[in-house]
């Protein structure tokens, strides 16, 4: 039997696996409940190598180890929460508990009754454990600059296992591990003349890696002819999934949220009225695709899939607790942001492989860049292109171009010159590691416009 | 999944991925006890180790520790409703060695001593086992050896009690919600407390105290199909090292109310016009412009390639530094970490090297690249003390701290009756630049109208574009100490590994000459 958090450990040393430890926490949480309290603890969690190349060589090499544990408590409809690190000592990290603990206790009375608190009214338990054993980072370092030797290759490799886990006061347990990697990296040409690939997933492969490199040195070969300089006007494009990933990740950023759309304030706010995209236009937030738990940070559990534009109409929202309550819909696992964490758009019936013969004349954008709205009203986007960008003649690359700034509407993009979607789909695993590695994932195809606006 | 955290990666920061609404990555950090809050952690109580370095001594040619904690406390209340209040404490240190020529880091939270020799043991082992292939050779890299403390001013001064910033709070947005078309208002305050000590091989000790105040307020309106967001000088501008007297320095009480009505004025108001005409920019929209057309190009790890698979590169090459006719002569920019109350003061950097004023840009002619001691020793060059981590858990890189524009002779009256046509814009609501930090794009909150040397009326989604190179050349009036303020953004994005770090920006007011204005889409 456990030990509860006020008493002493024998000896402080690192026992067990993360899962072990939490569910020991969760335990001894369990155990100091007062009467009237109920709790909820998340777990963020990773062990991850970093390896920052540049010049074909190694940069910054090293690695992290850390552990937000967050601890909320809700008593008489008062609720709080307190993070802090743990340090997989048990004896310190009990104690840790403890204080975040009467820390909280503490508090609640300081503080209003919560009248859009939601906490979940069904206990739904859940364990993954994915991906694994990797070879080591020094070895697939190795192998990386094995296999881009003599290149002016930049990137980075991030590797090693990601938990994420929940338990509360109703006996809900939910676990979530994933031990992968993430290489993103580029191989230049020179200045800003380079082609960005990425390789991604949970099981290394040194032939797939190196078929990658491969297909990369090709494209740097089409990198290296001589740039055009487009004069700003209206092109035919072909925005490839990598491309098609930048305006899906602006559209992250509040456009799906219940509580941007309630408030009027989501890019997507005209769709609640007329405004549609073309009819071939389907997205869903779609758990079954990516890498992202099945549980939010309230223990509310996903649903496989949470249909939001289909048809080209807005059908949808990413409702999390607290909107629900506050504006009575009903919640459907969506993070406090309201940010997609899986999303896929549908493909259509272009083949991959004609993209460029039914382009014929334009521009082929591999990536974009540093998006944002220049009137968020009208979902009016501006943004730079990036990397493997080229004119294309007669449905031949012809030459990379000098970056151009675009400044068009989803409404266009994707509504009145949206003139096909390929078929094949993407999965883009998110590359990000602001506090920590991400669990997000994008599955996008490629898309066609009939014209897009490039001003700069 | 901590929902203070942003989930997607997506959300963006100042820079190539920024974060909007977010409560930032590190909003993280509380109080250990109700008793013993966040803001009154003196330096003689500190919670970072005492240990005994000598105790450690890994097997090799150098290394560092770089202990921090964090706590930090939010309290927001959003259309008159409480938030839930959310505390957070972050501990941990991170371990740099340098040996037979390479480098490594471990970072850990575990900063017990056997914690701590782990750490060092794991960095020592990635230094051995990237050596033979390291771009720079550690060998040739400075051994810092610094000895000193620093803390921020007002840093044991108590602040207002939990109750006190909930009731001030309420208040604005009391006020805030003047009228039905008023859709949305958020009021928030985060203190955050920093202790950072530094420890080196060859003797170095640093300790360093923090305390940030971040006080906002961002109100929406909406009627008729059209939305406009007004806020106190951007999400989260107002981030000063201090106390509570940063509140009253912005005119935090009452403005609620004033941003509300703006924000209505603006539902009204017709669309920027489009051309090509004078701008004045506000501070509030200022610290952006300098923030990406100046800060980031002008980091030695983005001309040295370090960034280009992610934050991008720099349109500014190192043989420029010297000569390179950067903006008009009124164009001065200086690396001032020596200005109290800005968000990124400190007497050294995360590598140990001392902090000091340093000119940038004197007269327009580029002077210094930002580049730390690591990334001056590759490019052969003079820089600054900017080598900056956001946590214990990332290494330091080259980054903005303070970056300022020093003010000029225009009075703000001068400035107005000096344009025949144009725009003054104040407060940024939208950046996008390419990846050398070139051709960008700015939006605003809100413009004002200036026909014949007099201000007339709002207009709204004022947008302006163009080139970095060619830009700051069209720098005409710089407004005088009178028109400066001192703001910054916690959320300045890059590194790979990603990382969000805190930079202060002080501005006057400025005028450019025939800037391309544009407005909304209808």
């Amino acid at each position: 039997m456990n030990a509860p958090l006020d008493a002493p450990a024998a000896r402080d040393v690192h026992t067990g696996s993360i899962e072990d430890s939490f569910e020991t926490l969760a335990g001894e949480i369990d155990r100091s409940l007062k009467a009237g309290e109920r709790y909820t603890v998340t777990l963020e969690a990773e062990d991850s190598d970093f390896v920052r190349m540049n010049r074909g060589r190694i940069r910054q090499p090293g690695f992290v180890a850390q552990r937000y544990l967050t601890l909320q408590l809700v008593r008489d409809g008062r609720h709080a929460k307190h993070t802090l690190t743990l340090t997989g000592r048990p004896s310190e990290d009990r104690a840790r508990v403890r204080d975040a603990l009467a820390n909280l206790r503490a508090v609640l009375p300081e503080l209003a009754e919560d009248p859009h608190l939601l906490l979940p009214d069904v206990v739904s338990s859940s364990r993954v454990n994915r991906g694994g054993p990797l070879p080591s980072a020094a070895e697939m370092v190795e192998e990386v600059l094995a296999a881009g030797e003599g290149l002016d290759l930049v990137g980075l490799l991030a590797t090693g296992s990601v938990q994420r886990a929940f338990a509360s006061s109703e006996g809900q347990r939910n676990w979530h591990s994933i031990a992968s990697f993430n290489l993103q990296w580029s191989l230049y040409h020179r200045a800003d003349k380079a082609v960005k690939s990425s390789y991604a997933g949970l099981a290394w492969d040194a032939g797939e890696l190196r078929g990658r490199m491969s297909l990369a040195q090709d494209r740097l070969v089409l990198v290296s002819r001589r740039p055009r300089a487009l004069t700003p006007g209206r092109y035919r494009a072909y925005l490839a999934p990598s491309a098609l990933e930048e305006i899906a990740g602006l559209l992250a950023w509040g456009a799906f949220s219940g509580r941007a759309l309630a408030t009027r304030q989501s890019a997507l706010s005209r769709m609640q009225e007329s405004a549609r995209l073309d009819p071939r236009v389907a997205m869903a937030e779609d758990f079954e695709a990516g890498v992202a738990p099945g549980f939010q940070s309230e223990g509310f559990a996903r649903p496989a899939r949470v249909p939001l534009i289909e048809g080209g109409a807005l059908v949808g929202s990413l409702v999390s607790p607290r909107t629900a309550r506050e504006f009575a819909l009903t919640a459907n696992g969506a993070n406090a942001h309201e940010s997609p964490e899986a999303l896929v758009m549908n493909g259509g019936d272009l083949r991959a492989n004609d993209a460029l013969a039914a382009l014929d004349t334009g521009l082929a954008v591999g990536n974009l860049w540093y998006l944002n709205y220049s009137d968020r009203n009208e979902c009016r986007i501006t943004g730079m292109t990036r990397f493997a960008t080229f004119w294309v003649e007669n449905g031949t690359i012809v030459a990379p171009i000098e970056v151009l700034r675009f400044d068009d509407t989803l409404f266009n993009l994707l509504g009145a010159n949206l003139e096909a979607i390929t078929a094949e789909r993407e999965l883009l695993l998110e590359s990000n590691t602001y506090g920590g590695r991400q669990l997000t994932s994008a599955t996008l195809p490629g898309v066609l416009v009939k014209q897009m606006n490039f001003t700069l | 999944m901590r929902d203070d955290r942003p989930q997607s990666g997506k959300r963006r920061a100042w820079d190539e991925k920024a974060f909007g609404d977010n409560r930032g990555l590190f909003e993280t950090l509380g109080s250990r006890s109700a008793a013993d809050p966040p803001y009154a952690s003196p330096m003689s109580d500190s919670p970072i180790p005492d240990s005994n370095p000598c105790s450690l001594m890994p097997d090799c040619d150098f290394w560092s520790l770089r202990y921090v904690r964090e706590t930090c406390e939010t309290y927001e209340v959003r259309k008159n409703v409480q938030q839930p209040l959310r505390l957070s404490t972050d501990d941990g240190v991170m371990a740099t060695a340098y040996c037979d020529g390479g480098y490594g880091y471990a970072a850990t939270a575990d900063t017990s001593v056997e914690g701590v020799r782990a750490a060092l043991q794991r960095a020592t082992e990635w230094a051995r086992a990237s050596a033979h292939r390291a771009l720079v050779d550690s060998r040739e890299l400075p051994r810092p050896a610094p000895q000193g403390e620093y803390a921020s001013p007002a840093a044991e001064l108590p602040l207002p009690t939990r109750r006190e910033w909930f009731e001030l709070l309420r208040h604005e947005s009391s006020e805030a919600t003047l009228d039905p078309r008023i859709v949305d208002c958020e009021a928030s305050v985060q203190v955050l407390s920093s202790e950072q000590r530094l420890v080196t091989s060859g003797g170095g000790e640093v300790r360093q105290h923090f305390r940030y105040v971040y006080p906002s307020l961002g109100v929406t309106a909406h009627a008729n199909g059209e939305t406009q967001r007004r806020s106190l000088n951007g999400h989260r501008g107002i981030c000063q090292q201090g106390g509570a007297e940063i509140l009253a320095r912005f005119g935090f009480v009452g403005a609620g109310k004033r941003i509300a009505e703006e924000a209505l004025e603006l539902l009204a108001a017709p669309n920027c016009p489009s051309g090509r005409m004078d701008v004045l920019l506000m501070p509030d929209q200022m610290i952006l412009q300098i923030h990406e057309s100046i800060g980031h190009p002008l980091e030695l790890d983005r001309i040295l390639g370090d960034e280009r698979n992610f934050a991008g590169t720099s349109f500014v090459t190192v043989d420029m530094f010297g000569t390179y006719q950067y903006g008009s002569n009124l164009l001065n920019v200086t690396f001032d970490p020596t200005r109290r109350e800005e968000l990124a003061s400190y007497a050294f950097d995360d590598d140990g090297t001392r902090a000091e004023k340093v000119w940038l840009i004197r007269d327009g002619i580029l002077q210094r690249p930002l580049g730390g001691a690591i990334s001056q020793q590759r490019a052969r060059l003079s820089g600054v003390a900017n080598s900056r981590a956001n946590n214990w858990n990332r290494p330091p890189i080259d980054r903005m701290a303070n970056l300022n524009l020093e003010p000029g002779d225009a009075a703000f009256h001068d400035m107005i009756a000096g344009v025949e046509r144009g725009v003054l814009m104040e407060t940024n609501s939208s950046w996008s630049i390419d990846d050398s930090r070139n051709k960008f794009q700015f939006g605003c909150e809100r413009g004002r109208m200036i026909e014949n040397g007099a201000i007339k009326h709002v207009v709204r989604n004022p947008n302006y574009r163009g080139i970095s190179a060619s830009f700051w050349r069209s720098l005409a009036r710089v407004g005088n100490a009178d028109t400066m303020r001192v703001l910054g953004t916690p959320y300045c994005g890059k590194g790979e590994p990603s990382q969000v770090i805190r930079v202060g920006h002080a501005s006057p007011a400025c005028v450019f000459a025939g800037v391309d204005v544009f407005g909304g889409a209808q």
